[in-house]
């Protein structure tokens, strides 16, 4: 081989690995849900290009509310899904939509466009 | 805007007396004397309350309380803890000057300040402050005024002419639809002129102008660059800001692979342009600014068109939320007055006119009209109401007026809660979509894995010109590969098929349902209030010699009058049904367990079983046989005697439904096995199975058995369908693998089934199952096409055919492909918004 075959293919396989570590290795640890006063676990998301925070952390048997801020037009995310609690909600530009889940078992419940282009999960404890 | 035709302020119930104050509460839900003390009793076990009187006739409850222990907000909530309505409507209100969080602070503490308001929540994101507050106390005028009095403006009238109204998300597409129509003229206007002067060698004139390797040719490839640099940074800026937000959340889509693709191509030229030397042929030194004008106009084109056609397919759900009433008319302190329908409370009395819609659900207190249901069941036909019957809101009032009390307002209606499902139903998901879920989780990263890969591969082993070609393959697959087909086969069909059920009176519940509603092969009916009407009915009228129907019928019907029996109400209704004019009788007595007797018109008449008239002395063994006959036919026949002689017998009977017959027999048609099931006895069972064409019955089954019977027809092998009235058949519908309830009117059972039918006919079976089969296929359609467009897209984009058959994608027919795969997806979707569900012919 020549050696400029040998930097693109050296390149190549070093890209392909960073792909793989970047969207599939490396997984973010979630936030704790902040316990309120009336006796819900609440966190805010915001909607734009993903959820973020992806990841909320939550305790079993308490009711869970998850507040949805979406701050872009892509109509891909205008809804977001809960398909383990069989809910949905409207997310319309601008304003904070609330989704109220109970989770009563331990688990890992996740959560997306209708698409599945944009994940968050939702872990129990 | 003055909202209201009232002018007057309610003065408070209630005074400051040595630190008490008084308080008079609307309760809503009472309906027996248990209800008041259990609410007195709730009440006072609140601190600080001191009093408590609830008064069932008034539906009103009297607090005394000491505001600095009690708080009206807990009183209320310890109401609606026992379990019913405590009076608070709701409100938002628009301001216009509020600007920071201390703005917002200002105004709830105004408001707060305002007798009768309970909460008042103002935030910033909308500009405007929900409040809850209690109408008998104050109304939008005063709260207006307090707002206005802390310093900040009411920003707009509450009530908007109707077609001054438009969907804010339907806007926002509309918005997002005109902004991306106006990149793609951009694109489109600027990709002529760079793909003529791109490929100059085909074009005599231009070729001999601007040959390769010329100065010219340069100067010119240049230019284009320039003039594509708005396409790639403004028309296509979407999908470098899409990559950007979505690799921060270790993500990418689409818009990932549109970007890298433009962008590589771009990159390709400008090296191409500035430094040919470096390519040791002159041949490489290619310009790809077509690649990225085309790419981007065509994909943007896509985009837009999928977003027009996603809007349409939840039609469904705008006609239903469109049917919600703007404002009501209702009697309050002996005034008329029009209220925004929120304001409208439980037990109030609302006014409808002819013409007008129905604006929540309630009883009819006086008065009578035909009301027009279809839009929330189906029901062509327009009901008749009369007083005690049930109207649903968003339903419309044809010819009289009338008054009813309102039962369920604001989120508790029927229509509320069907918008609610319907919405929920909407957004779930189909078990078939778990697959598309794992794949598209990897999907992106994956062909960009396979885009490199491919183009180290043309790099290293590929034909010259070896750079051009693993450029052209690399952008090519990136192109080519479309997540969003993939994302769109399901949830556009599931949206399209459960909006097209709600618009038939068929609400399905989720997308586990409509998958599950498809595979059924049997289906057990209920026959009591699902084959049958659930009423008894005149059906036989059978007379000795010497005696006339009509007669006969006239002084049964007449006797009866009296009695309270539910068989009693089923002779005097068919008497009527035949207009026949029915008298006072004298003397009336009921025989317990035998039957009733009276005089009129100066005759002795007995109405009553068997025994009633061997304990007589009535000879009737010559009606005998007739009495037989009916039996068998599943009718309950009596025997009627007039002066002592058997005068005849009549019969009633629950009688089938009309389109019954019908529904089944294209349920068999379907390929479903029926099943009949019944707590009535086998002769009763089998008459009315042979009467609608059910072959297989299971009779005298009690309540608690007929989950087990659906167990049972599980265990054969079966997906089994349950249908049945949703009070009693609950666990036998959470047993079936589809529980469809038959839900009428306002008690639409939504929480117990899978399937709910509002209108009370096994037509809706049949639909709700053609519908599902019509969904389903139209998924698989779908899914078909992105999967099979993808894995048929990206190996011929890879140039797996090349080696065989020379054949290499040109990156911009992928762009064509790839932008128009969605829309294919989104297309055939709508097309089931064209299914028409058969009708019988009622």
């Amino acid at each position: 081989m020549t050696p400029d075959r040998w930097i693109v293919t050296v390149a190549g396989i070093g890209l392909v690995a960073f792909i793989i570590w970047f969207f599939w290795l490396k997984r973010s640890k979630g936030i704790r849900a902040a316990e309120t006063s009336g006796g819900y676990q609440e966190a805010m998301i915001l909607v734009k290009g993903g959820y973020t925070p992806d990841t909320i952390v939550v305790r079993s048997g308490r009711p869970v509310r998850l507040n949805f801020r979406r701050e872009e037009t892509a109509s891909c995310s205008d809804k977001v899904i809960f398909p383990d609690f069989q809910k949905s909600a409207d997310l319309p530009t601008g304003e904070t939509v609330a989704v109220e889940l109970m989770p009563k078992e331990p688990g890992e419940f996740g959560f997306s466009c209708p698409m599945g282009m944009f994940r968050g999960r939702l872990v129990v404890e | 805007m003055n909202i209201r035709t009232e002018t007057t302020i309610h003065p408070p119930p209630g005074g400051l007396a040595n630190g008490r104050e008084s308080l008079t509460l609307r309760i809503g839900g009472m309906t027996c004397a248990h209800c008041p003390p259990a609410i007195e009793t709730a009440i006072r076990a609140v601190k600080g309350v001191q009093a408590a009187s609830v008064n069932l006739a008034t539906q009103t409850a009297k607090v005394d309380y000491d505001p600095a222990q009690a708080k009206v907000a807990e009183i209320l909530r310890t109401i609606r803890s026992v379990g019913y309505a405590a009076g608070t409507a709701t409100m938002r209100i628009p301001i216009k000057n509020m600007h920071c969080t201390s703005c917002a602070i200002r105004v709830e503490l105004a408001l707060k300040m305002t007798p009768g308001v309970i909460a008042a929540r103002a935030s910033l994101a909308p500009n405007a402050v929900d409040i809850e507050y209690q109408p008998e106390r104050t109304d939008f005028q005063e709260l207006r005024q307090s707002i206005e009095s802390s310093g900040y403006r009411v920003a707009e009238p509450k009530i908007k002419p109707a077609d001054a109204t438009l969907d804010p998300a339907e806007a926002a597409n509309e918005q997002e639809y005109r902004g991306l129509m106006r990149r793609f003229w951009l694109a489109a206007v600027i990709s002529l002129p760079v793909m003529a002067l791109s490929y100059p060698d085909f074009i005599p004139g231009l070729r001999d102008w601007m040959p390769m390797g010329s100065g010219t040719r340069r100067m010119v490839w240049a230019l284009l660059g320039v003039l594509s640099l708005p396409v790639l940074l403004w028309s296509g800026s979407q999908f470098f800001v899409g990559m950007w937000d979505a690799l921060k959340h270790r993500a990418a889509n689409m818009h990932t692979l549109i970007a890298i693709g433009i962008t590589a191509a771009f990159l390709y030229s400008v090296v191409a342009v500035a430094w040919p030397g470096i390519f040791p042929d002159m041949a490489l030194a290619e310009v790809f600014w077509d690649v990225t004008d085309v790419v981007v106009a065509l994909v943007v084109l896509g985009l837009a068109l999928e977003i027009k056609a996603k809007g349409r397919t939840s039609q469904a759900i705008k006609k239903l939320i469109g049917l919600q009433a703007k404002t009501a008319r209702v009697a309050r302190n002996g005034k008329e007055i029009d209220l925004p329908v929120e304001e409208v409370l439980v037990s109030d009395t609302v006014i409808v006119r002819p013409g007008e819609k129905i604006p929540v659900d309630g009883k009819v207190s006086a008065g009578s009209s035909a009301v027009d249901e279809s839009m929330i069941t189906g029901e062509s036909m327009p009901v008749e109401k009369q007083v005690g019957d049930e109207v649903i809101g968003g339903t419309l009032n044809k010819t009289g007026s009338f008054r009813f009390a309102a039962t369920k307002v604001g989120k508790d209606t029927a229509l509320a809660s069907i918008i609610r499902m319907v919405k929920d139903a909407q957004g779930s998901k189909a078990p078939i979509q778990r697959v598309v879920d794992t794949v598209s989780g990897y999907f992106v990263p994956a062909v960009m894995i396979v885009a490199i890969l491919a183009a180290v591969v043309w790099y290293d082993f590929g034909p010259e010109p070896r750079l051009i070609y693993a450029t052209v393959i690399l952008v090519t697959t990136l192109i080519i590969a479309c997540p969003c087909a993939l994302g769109l086969a399901t949830p556009t069909s599931l949206t399209v098929g459960i909006g097209k059920g709600a618009e038939n009176g068929i609400l399905i519940r989720s997308g586990d349902a409509l998958q599950a509603a498809e595979k059924l092969d049997a289906i057990i009916l209920d026959k009591t209030g699902t084959i049958t009407r659930g009423e008894p009915a005149l059906t036989d009228v059978v007379v000795t010699p010497g005696h006339e129907e009509s007669a006969v019928l006239r002084l049964t019907a007449s006797l009866e009058r009296g009695s309270e029996h539910p068989l009693a109400s089923a002779i005097v209704k068919g008497a009527e049904a035949r207009k026949i004019e029915l008298v006072d009788a004298e003397g009336f007595a009921a025989i317990p367990g035998h039957g009733v007797g009276g005089r009129i018109d100066g005759h002795d008449v007995l109405f009553g079983n068997a025994k009633l008239m061997r304990d007589r002395g009535v000879p009737a063994d010559a009606l005998l046989p007739q009495w037989e006959r009916l039996a068998n036919e599943g009718k309950t026949p009596m025997y009627v005697a007039v002066d002592g002689q058997a005068a005849g017998l009549i019969a009633v009977a629950d009688t089938v439904k009309p389109d019954s017959r019908a529904a089944i027999e294209i349920l068999k048609g379907l390929g479903i096995e029926v099943v009949m099931l019944t707590g009535d006895n086998e002769r009763t069972g089998r008459a009315i199975a042979r009467e609608v064409g059910i072959d297989r019955v299971l009779a005298e089954v009690l309540p608690d058995d007929k989950a087990h019977e659906v167990q049972k027809l599980q265990l054969e092998g079966k997906s089994v369908g349950m249908v049945g009235d949703g009070v009693n058949d609950a666990p036998a519908l959470a047993q079936a693998d589809v529980g469809f309830a038959i839900g009428t009117g306002t008690d639409v059972a939504i929480e117990a089934s899978d399937v709910t039918l509002i209108r009370g006919s096994l037509m809706g079976v049949v639909t709700a199952i053609e519908i599902s089969r019509a969904t389903m296929r139209n998924v698989r359609q779908n899914l078909v096409g992105a999967f099979g467009y993808n894995a048929l897209g990206i190996p011929v984009a890879t140039g797996v055919l090349y080696p065989f058959i020379g054949l290499l994608l040109s990156p911009l027919i992928a762009a064509a492909a790839m932008a128009f795969s969605s829309a294919t997806v989104v297309t055939n979707a709508n097309r089931l918004r064209f299914f028409q569900p058969r009708r019988t012919g009622q």
